[in-house]
């Protein structure tokens, strides 16, 4: 075991995955002789060389194009769109193409590729460089929509992914890249995707979460239970597909949920989540289910994008009125 | 100056069907000729039967290749079959000839995905509606095949319009940066729907795009399915041999309506499609058959009546495929149904859960 960033857990997993698989071809805008702008792919193209370690032109619809045509001809592509903000050229062809080949062909053709993007605010970054959409990307049947929110997982997950027969969009919270540490062993396990991950157990509420905002979740459970509320806290970790029963079934336990995160709220995957407890968790309910999330605006660049992200207070305070409410 | 291009244009055929100048040498091959001959009249026909499914309700919207069936034949058949053809929507002729069963485009335009399970060439693609999309997967599909240092080369095909789009400039782009082995094709029937070549785009061909992405564009008469075939045997053995890609820009004409939901007549004069039907490809072909004393009348009959009964028999297999389940729309969803949309699943299905 030894202990590393999140950025390194992602590092370990590709060269990992990459040993393992010659089939696997990593790309992307400045990943090879850069190692990526967040040195995500840093030292890979000296190891596995420029043609499996691609610079690719800066254009993003073709970074999801070549994904669509290497996987359907066998490679296995991991494709890195450098921010967030600039995967919209790619959406037809996750849309269109990537999530759909298996079912349009019926099966004739596949799409065994892996989209790697930063996601989320908080690292003072220009505007355009902190988007949170992932519930657009959920939304888009035959896909999978993946978020580490520590090392190990990070790692786990990301080999699952580049393993899964199918298109996954892997979403790294950007915030963590370097401040998220923790002990990773470079196994090559996947760790199961469509599942999410009992951080922290509790009685008297669910503090559901993904990604960077995990970390201000796990903090408010901290504050929380100095005050005698017991928070269990779940990482989705997947959200398409999300693990339903472990959030179904932490809230029959709890009676109270609050979902946490980073992105706008209408429409946002805590609607998802919350819809899916009124429809089969309502009569478990002491409280109704409540979301801390960004607010409806554009995410505000570096001077307000704190004011923006959930933060510890804002989600103690909202669990401690659901935790009140009777 | 620091550099200069050129556009070539290749035509060997003329409207009448006489000879420009002497053919390549596959020309010789009656056997050939005829063949390419026989694959557009068959395509002819299929067009006509589809139409007249769709009138009647038994096919969905369907778009014709009438006028440029030389375009899709005479590319496809400079192509080997471990090649990798990835065509737009209109591309109906191509697939037959690498092997597409006749029922299995029936059934993707009648609103079924299982025509896109061709039962060959398995690797090819499925149609591609969304126009230019296709561009960026034949990159990717030529990189992998130079990846691993196969002999085999992608073929993608598109309209005029799709030159207009992103997508196909940057898959371009990326080809010519890498030296892959894949041919573009850009079908220039002068139509997309109702927008005229004029207002595509400024330039003076299209071929020239290819300039930009560092390769060789040339202008082919798209209804000469000789000059098709030499151009197309040409940019495939070029790429195949290592020396990257080709563009073909293949001026053709859309003597029919965008798809049957369009009426051309709309925006375009009745002249203009009547002068187009002297340049057409089948007729020419024909007379030039017919001069070479390659083809007869009686030929020609059998022909109409072989296509005939091909086509019959095709339409009622597609008749007589019996529809899916509807929850089947869910058994390639991914390759493991999870959980959460097994649920689902089960609902259409009429299985309850609780």
């Amino acid at each position: 075991m030894t202990e590393m960033t999140l950025v390194e857990a992602i590092n370990l997993a590709l060269g990992r995955a990459m040993e393992d698989d010659p089939a696997v071809v990593v790309l992307g805008e400045d990943i090879g002789v850069d190692g990526g702008v967040f040195r995500a792919t840093v030292g890979l193209q000296k190891r596995f060389g420029s043609e499996r370690v691609l610079d690719t032109p800066l254009a993003e619809l073709l970074i999801g194009g070549l994904c669509v045509g290497m996987a359907a001809q066998g490679l296995k592509p991991v494709g890195e769109i450098q921010f967030m903000g600039f995967i919209y050229p790619c959406l037809d062809q996750l849309v269109n193409h990537a999530s759909r080949m298996r079912n349009r062909t019926r099966g004739r053709l596949t799409c065994p590729m892996v989209l790697r993007t930063p996601h989320g605010a908080g690292i003072r970054a220009p505007e355009h460089h902190s988007e949170s959409t992932e519930a657009m990307l959920a939304h888009i049947p035959g896909l999978r929509v993946v978020m580490p929110s520590s090392p190990e997982r990070a790692y786990g997950l990301l080999l699952a992914a580049v393993r899964d027969p199918d298109p996954v969009v892997f979403l790294e919270p950007t915030r963590l890249y370097r401040a998220a540490k923790g002990e990773v062993e470079d196994n090559g396990e996947a760790l199961p995707l469509d599942r999410a991950f009992v951080l922290r157990e509790g009685r008297d509420v669910t503090l559901i979460s993904w990604g960077a905002v995990l970390k201000e979740t796990m903090a408010a459970a901290d504050a929380l239970s100095a005050e005698g509320i017991a928070a269990e806290v779940i990482d989705l970790a997947t959200l398409k597909p999300y693990d339903e029963n472990t959030v179904l079934s932490s809230v029959a336990k709890t009676g109270r949920c609050v979902i946490v995160h980073e992105a706008a709220r209408t429409g946002g995957f805590g609607a998802e989540i919350a819809a899916t407890i009124a429809e089969r968790g309502l009569s478990s309910l002491l409280a109704p289910v409540t979301r801390v999330s960004g607010y409806d605006t554009v995410i505000p660049m570096a001077r307000l994008e704190q004011h923006y992200m959930p933060s510890v207070e804002r989600i103690t305070t909202a669990t401690r009125k659901v935790c009140q409410f009777s | 100056m620091i550099a200069r291009f050129e556009v070539r244009r290749r035509d060997y055929l003329a409207p009448d069907g006489s000879a420009n100048r002497p053919l390549p040498a596959f020309a010789t091959d009656a056997k050939l000729l005829v063949g390419l001959y026989r694959a557009m009249v068959l395509l002819r026909h299929f067009d006509r039967k589809a139409v007249a499914l769709q009138r009647t309700g038994r096919l969905g919207t369907y778009a014709v290749s009438l006028g440029q069936e030389a375009v899709s034949v005479g590319m496809a058949s400079a192509m080997q079959e471990e090649d990798v053809l990835v065509p737009s929507y209109r591309d109906n002729g191509a697939l037959i000839w690498r092997g597409v069963k006749l029922e299995e485009i029936l059934l993707f335009w009648g609103g079924d995905e299982r025509g896109n399970d061709f039962s060959g060439p398995v690797h090819d693609f499925p149609f591609c509606v969304p126009v230019g999309s296709q561009a960026p997967h034949a990159a990717g599909v030529a990189y992998a095949l130079k990846l691993r240092k196969e002999p085999r080369v992608a073929v993608c095909m598109f309209g005029d319009g799709a030159t207009s789009k992103g997508d196909v400039y940057e898959a371009m782009n990326f080809a010519g940066a890498h030296k892959l082995p894949i041919v573009f094709v850009a079908v220039n029937n002068q139509w997309a729907i109702s927008v005229p070549l004029r207002l595509q785009t400024g330039a003076e061909t299209l071929a020239q795009k290819a300039i930009a992405a560092g390769f060789t564009g040339e202008q082919v008469d798209g209804n000469d399915v000789v000059a098709l075939r030499a151009a197309a045997a040409e940019a495939i053995a070029a790429a195949r041999g290592g020396k990257g890609p080709r563009f073909i820009e293949a001026v053709t004409y859309r003597l029919g309506d965008h798809t049957t939901s369009d009426d051309a007549s709309r925006y375009r004069s009745a002249e203009e499609v009547q002068a187009h039907w002297k340049q057409e490809p089948i007729a020419r072909l024909r007379s030039y058959l017919v001069r070479q004393k390659m083809w007869s009348k009686a030929d020609e009959e059998q022909l109409a009546a072989e296509c005939h009964e091909r086509i019959e028999a095709a339409v009622e297999r597609y008749l007589a495929t019996p529809p899916r389940r509807p929850e089947t729309m869910f058994d390639h969803l991914y390759a493991d149904l999870p959980e959460a949309y097994a649920v689902q699943r089960r609902e259409l299905s009429g299985e309850h859960d609780d």
